[in-house]
């Protein structure tokens, strides 16, 4: 068919245009770990130094400086790291005494859960307020969501978790304001007791994907298609829900991948406070005792995240819309 | 001037003008607070712990007994000017690379501009986190690291802002006089991207105090005998069960900071499209 033979080369191109930016995230990804590897070496004084402490002789500290290969110029370091990390070994951790692998694994397990159910809720709650506020752009209910998810989006993320906490486990003792996971605790439990770092973490997300999202489905209400379809007599409802929303479904999926980056810097501070077993809280962890093999490992897992979310964005405005595929 | 200003504040909206007087609260507290505060801020001035407003404590006392009022107004202190000075010093070092980079533009933007791209993709926070583990975080050192952090996302909208002017008419008129790139910069370019550059500046604002107020909450940022207001809630979390004053004022304190230079700056912005 003639459709086909046009479809092809589109194609081809298009595919090229995701290879591209697929080969320039793992570029970035590669220069950050240079710059994370740069940071935490940066420590003043010296790692040896640091776990022996000040009555060490300094034989010990040699010893060890030479066992941790502190004494291989930076450069080897980098590339022994770097070659050990790919291989999934990112060394032993200074202080815990255990591979910074067997540390990491189920934490990051129960921080991805963590992740998918907020992910999950806010994407709902966000497409509901977004689309509701885009809709009626300029009434009351629109300025009110507007200046309500302006303020949720600069609110600290512990007032919103305290706030919570005096509510759900305080008052009305329904939730409990520590959050144990256990491998072997039941679907219901673990629900139980992540409802609550959910929660918060949804309030954190659902503001700003809401805020994008409008904006998104309010861009397309602007473009002339939607006043041509209401010039023809379209019912509202039918342009919004026939017209509109598939057009926009590319850059609202943007947005919500956008937005789900903001999840990193809130698990960070609600992980802590519900002492959830997660990725984020062992980090801060390592941030604490200084123990930098464990550090740059979350570090750079938290930055491989971040750049998947915003190469899923980027293609997916790609697919969205033609004119960006060349 | 001043009037101009005053008729300019009053053709905000509402949600605007509640923004302004928020900040410009917090601005007199945090410039004043030494003057207004009723009890020196370590001292223990009261039996129990944790106890509800009084007429004598406004805002009740903390976990050691001490004026939550008091130690409120010394964090607002912090808090505020470690922001303030980290902002101030990320949009002029950001916006001077910018420059640079756009004037001189070729390689040497082009190795600057992918060595911030490389930067903005490491999430604040996490990068905040590695520096203040590598580094420490006394107080020079921690606006440092929210200056750093920043500086990136700074760069990205003044050199997009810059790369615009650059190509007009009135800078290839400039250049052909002879004048140098600092007088292009300065002359030239940067007054015609003032207007974005502070809104910038205040979101950068907004997104430092919530970063050091994070830290200082993990116990990773302002350390003791100085508390700014995350260390107040960090050092006050055993409240928590009674809902004490001294967890949730400077919590609410912080929101209204954050809130109130947000909403102001949306409120500008909005003004600037119409």
């Amino acid at each position: 068919m003639a459709v086909q033979g046009e479809n092809r080369p589109a194609w081809i191109g298009l595919t090229r245009v995701v290879i591209q930016r697929v080969l320039s995230a793992l570029l970035t990804l590669f220069l950050v770990s240079i710059v994370i590897f740069i940071a935490a070496s940066l420590l003043p004084g010296d790692a040896a130094q640091e776990v022996l402490g000040q009555s060490a002789t300094p034989q010990q500290v040699a010893a060890l400086r030479h066992e941790m290969g502190l004494d291989q110029p930076a450069i080897t370091r980098y590339v022994d790291w770097l070659v050990a990390m790919l291989s999934g070994d990112p060394g032993r951790s200074y202080i815990a005494d255990m591979e910074v692998s067997d540390l990491i694994g189920e934490r990051l397990r129960n921080s991805l859960t963590l992740a998918g159910v907020t992910a999950l809720v806010s994407s709902v709650l966000a497409l509901t307020i977004g689309i509701v506020s885009a809709i009626n752009r300029g009434s009351k209910l629109d300025r009110t969501l507007n200046v309500v998810t302006l303020s949720l989006v600069a609110v600290p993320e512990f007032l919103i978790a305290t706030i919570f906490v005096l509510i759900f486990s305080v008052k009305l003792v329904w939730l409990p304001s520590i959050a144990m996971v256990s491998p072997d605790a039941s679907w219901g439990d673990m629900l139980r007791s992540m409802a609550l770092p959910v929660l918060c973490l949804t309030f954190v997300v659902t503001a700003q994907m809401a805020r994008l999202t409008r904006a998104a489905v309010a861009d397309q209400l602007d473009r002339p298609y939607v006043e041509m379809a209401r010039l023809k007599g379209v019912p509202f409802r039918r342009i919004i829900l026939f017209h509109v929303l598939p057009n926009a479904a590319g850059p609202v999926l943007n947005a919500m991948a956008l937005s789900l980056s903001y999840l990193m810097g809130g698990a960070i501070i609600i992980e802590t406070i519900f002492s959830f077993p997660g990725l984020a809280s062992l980090m801060v962890n390592a941030v604490t005792s200084r123990d930098m093999p464990l550090l740059q490992s979350c570090a750079m897992i938290f930055c491989t995240a971040y750049l998947v979310l915003i190469l899923i964005a980027d293609v997916v405005a790609i697919l969205a819309n033609p004119r960006l595929r060349s | 001037m001043i009037r101009s200003l005053a008729s300019r504040a009053a053709a905000l909206p509402l949600s605007g003008r509640i923004g302004l007087a928020l900040v410009l609260f917090w601005l007199v507290i945090a410039v004043f607070g030494p003057l207004i505060a009723p009890y020196p801020v370590g001292r223990f001035v009261d039996e129990e712990v944790f106890s509800p407003a009084t007429s004598q404590f406004w805002l009740g006392s903390d976990y050691l007994g001490r004026d939550v009022l008091s130690r409120l107004i010394w964090g607002a202190r912090y808090t505020v000017l470690l922001a303030l000075g980290a902002a101030v010093l990320a949009v002029f070092t950001g916006t001077s690379i910018a420059l640079f980079a756009a004037i001189r533009g070729g390689v040497v933007d082009e190795v600057i501009s992918r060595t911030m791209d490389t930067l903005i993709s490491i999430p604040s926070k996490i990068f905040s986190l590695v520096l203040v583990a590598a580094f420490g975080s006394s107080l020079s050192l921690l606006m440092l690291i929210a200056a750093f952090t920043y500086i990136p996302g700074n760069y990205r909208i003044a050199r997009a802002l810059a790369v615009n002017l650059v190509g007009m008419d009135f800078v290839s008129v400039a250049r052909a006089r002879g004048e140098g790139a600092i007088h292009i910069a300065w002359r030239e370019v940067l007054p015609n991207m003032i207007h974005p550059l502070m809104a910038d500046m205040g979101l950068r604002f907004v997104f430092i105090v919530l970063l050091l107020s994070g830290l200082s909450f993990l116990g990773l940022g302002v350390q003791p005998p100085h508390a700014d207001l995350g260390s107040l809630v960090r050092e006050n979390i055993s409240g928590l069960p009674q809902g004490a004053s001294a967890i949730l004022s400077p919590a609410i304190a912080i929101a209204t900071l954050t809130v109130g230079a947000n909403l102001f700056i949306d409120a500008l912005k909005g003004k600037g499209d119409s």
